[in-house]
């Protein structure tokens, strides 16, 4: 069954901008991503929006729909209200037109995490390891990149001034992800707290509540990294014996 | 169709209205009851804040044979006993009789401290009383943010100290509620006995639950097949650990009831009723 929405979306740059209505037919069971290629097909060819696989899986489409940073994609009009749906781009990062943002700040700051450090004495190939050992970490690859969890993330969407020093959710569930390997042989606590500003962050969860891939950032990878960090820098116990449950093994794994 | 005007760009300088985002005025687009969880929390919290200072502060009515209010245990002090609605009240002797407040401000801090520092409480009171964000998506108030990396915010990182404590608490807890089958020499079982064990056992769940014990038992290592038995501890925690917040409202108010209860019972308002 159709029913007539008033689609409002954000249109503009970095420099002005303005709410537009726009009504449209939409029917039971869409997505606001079908309204939105609705209205770029009939009333505004030439609106910006960035999207690609429809389904949840390239995080590409992520807004803000009714103040809530969501992708498009996965946002049914049937939970929304039927009258009228806001839609912004998202807003923590300079907008380029439209939907469209500049995310680079998240690709520059994948670039300062170093990657994945086998034991020098592995190659590539000789990787043995249990289930046991890798699954706390394989549920961090789930994370598609839609940017929403540093969208929402007051530290930066509040504060410009902490973009410098602060990484993000994205990229503490990156330090988890290879902390917790068990063949990754890099202690990454001195950068998370000194690069990458995990004590900015104050535990109100958001990232965890936006992230369409159920990622529990919060309680998985945000909290065991600032144990981590306490284990490293602020447990006096911890600090006055020898930190010997960091060294690598001989082996090449860590305890 | 154009509404909502874009504000000038010079006044546009921080948060969301940082030069270069989207010039958009309105603070936040959120149409939904966001405010509910802050205020609840408020409410809630602010209420226990209240309670349990009158109660710390009252000096009197904790112990109810065998009942000893959870806020006085232990009592550390030998004046435990000598103020109305305290008769008979075990205590620890350590402090003597010169120690005249309130014995519970020397015991309080540590669930309190637990309580402050715990990883869901943050979010609460972050949230409910700093505004910090009052909601996702919704700005907070100020300007200037350091988190948790300076002085007082930086010291919620030896919330595992206050665990630690927590268990040594839960312990004594433990034992009131199990003295609280002993009605003279004989074993009974009153409404405030099942009061007891509820709280206990409430306090043990949320305890457990807690992030930093996640940490302790297991959490803190990388190759769980060589821990088998650390491995065990961590999948228990972590079974429980995502009903820490519920366990943390329930036993917050349970605490609350379970002196309320003992108070009103030393007070004389109600009594005890005894199913054995």
């Amino acid at each position: 069954m159709s029913y007539q929405l008033n689609l409002r979306i954000w249109r503009g740059n970095a420099t002005a901008g303005d709410m537009v209505d726009y009504p449209v037919t939409v029917e039971e069971g869409e997505v606001v991503l079908d309204a939105v290629h609705r209205v770029q097909a009939t009333l505004a060819g030439d609106l910006a929006v960035r999207w690609n696989c429809k389904a949840g899986k390239c995080g590409s489409c992520s807004a803000e729909i009714n103040g809530r940073p969501r992708l498009m994609c996965m946002a049914r009009l049937s939970r929304l209200p039927r009258d009228a749906v806001t839609l912004t781009p998202l807003r923590t990062f300079p907008v380029i037109r439209d939907l469209v943002c500049d995310v680079s700040f998240n690709y520059r700051k994948a670039q300062q995490v170093p990657s994945f450090t086998p034991p020098t004495d592995l190659a590539p190939g000789e990787y043995r390891m249990r289930q046991a050992d890798v699954e706390r970490s394989q549920e961090f690859r789930k994370c598609i990149e839609c940017w929403l969890c540093q969208d929402v993330c007051h530290v930066i969407r509040d504060h410009e001034d902490n973009k410098n020093a602060f990484a993000g959710p994205r990229f503490f569930i990156r330090h988890a992800e290879l902390d917790m390997h068990p063949l990754d042989t890099l202690d990454r606590r001195t950068q998370l707290r000194e690069e990458h500003g995990i004590g900015l962050c104050n535990i109100t969860r958001c990232c965890t509540e936006v992230c369409p891939a159920d990622i529990h950032i919060t309680d998985n990878a945000i909290i065991p990294m600032k144990e981590r960090v306490v284990d490293r820098r602020y447990d006096p116990l911890r600090r006055l014996f020898p930190n010997w449950r960091h060294k690598p093994q001989p082996d090449g794994g860590q305890p | 169709m154009a509404n909502a005007p874009a504000a000038p760009n010079n006044a546009r300088q921080t948060g969301t209205g940082t030069s270069g985002r989207a010039p958009i005025t309105a603070r936040t687009l959120r149409t939904d009851a966001w405010w509910a969880y802050p205020a609840s929390t408020f409410t809630v919290l602010l209420a226990f804040v209240l309670y349990s200072t009158y109660a710390a502060l009252a000096n009197r009515d904790y112990y109810a044979d065998p009942y000893l209010s959870p806020f006085y245990s232990p009592c550390l002090s030998t004046n435990c006993g000598a103020v109305p609605g305290s008769a008979g009240a075990p205590h620890l002797g350590w402090f003597g009789n010169w120690w005249i407040v309130t014995p519970a401000v020397l015991i309080l801090i540590f669930p309190l401290g637990f309580r402050l520092t715990c990883y869901y409480y943050r979010k609460a009171y972050y949230r409910s009383f700093w505004l910090s964000p009052p909601a996702c998506a919704v700005p907070e108030p100020r300007h200037r943010y350091t988190g948790e990396t300076r002085f007082p915010l930086i010291l919620q990182n030896i919330h595992r100290y206050f665990f630690y404590a927590a268990v040594a608490f839960n312990l004594i807890l433990t034992w009131d509620a199990v003295i609280a089958f002993d009605f003279d020499g004989h074993i009974g079982i009153g409404v405030g006995s099942v009061v007891l064990v509820i709280n206990a056992v409430l306090l043990w769940m949320y305890t457990l639950s807690c992030h930093a014990c996640r940490h302790v038992v297991g959490g803190r290592i990388n190759n769980f097949s060589r821990h088998p038995v650390r491995y065990r501890l961590w999948t228990w925690v972590s079974r429980i650990n995502p009903i820490h917040g519920r366990l943390a409202w329930a036993s917050l108010v349970w605490v609350a009831l379970t002196d309320l209860y003992v108070r009103l019972d030393a007070a004389g308002v109600l009594h005890d009723p005894r199913f054995v």
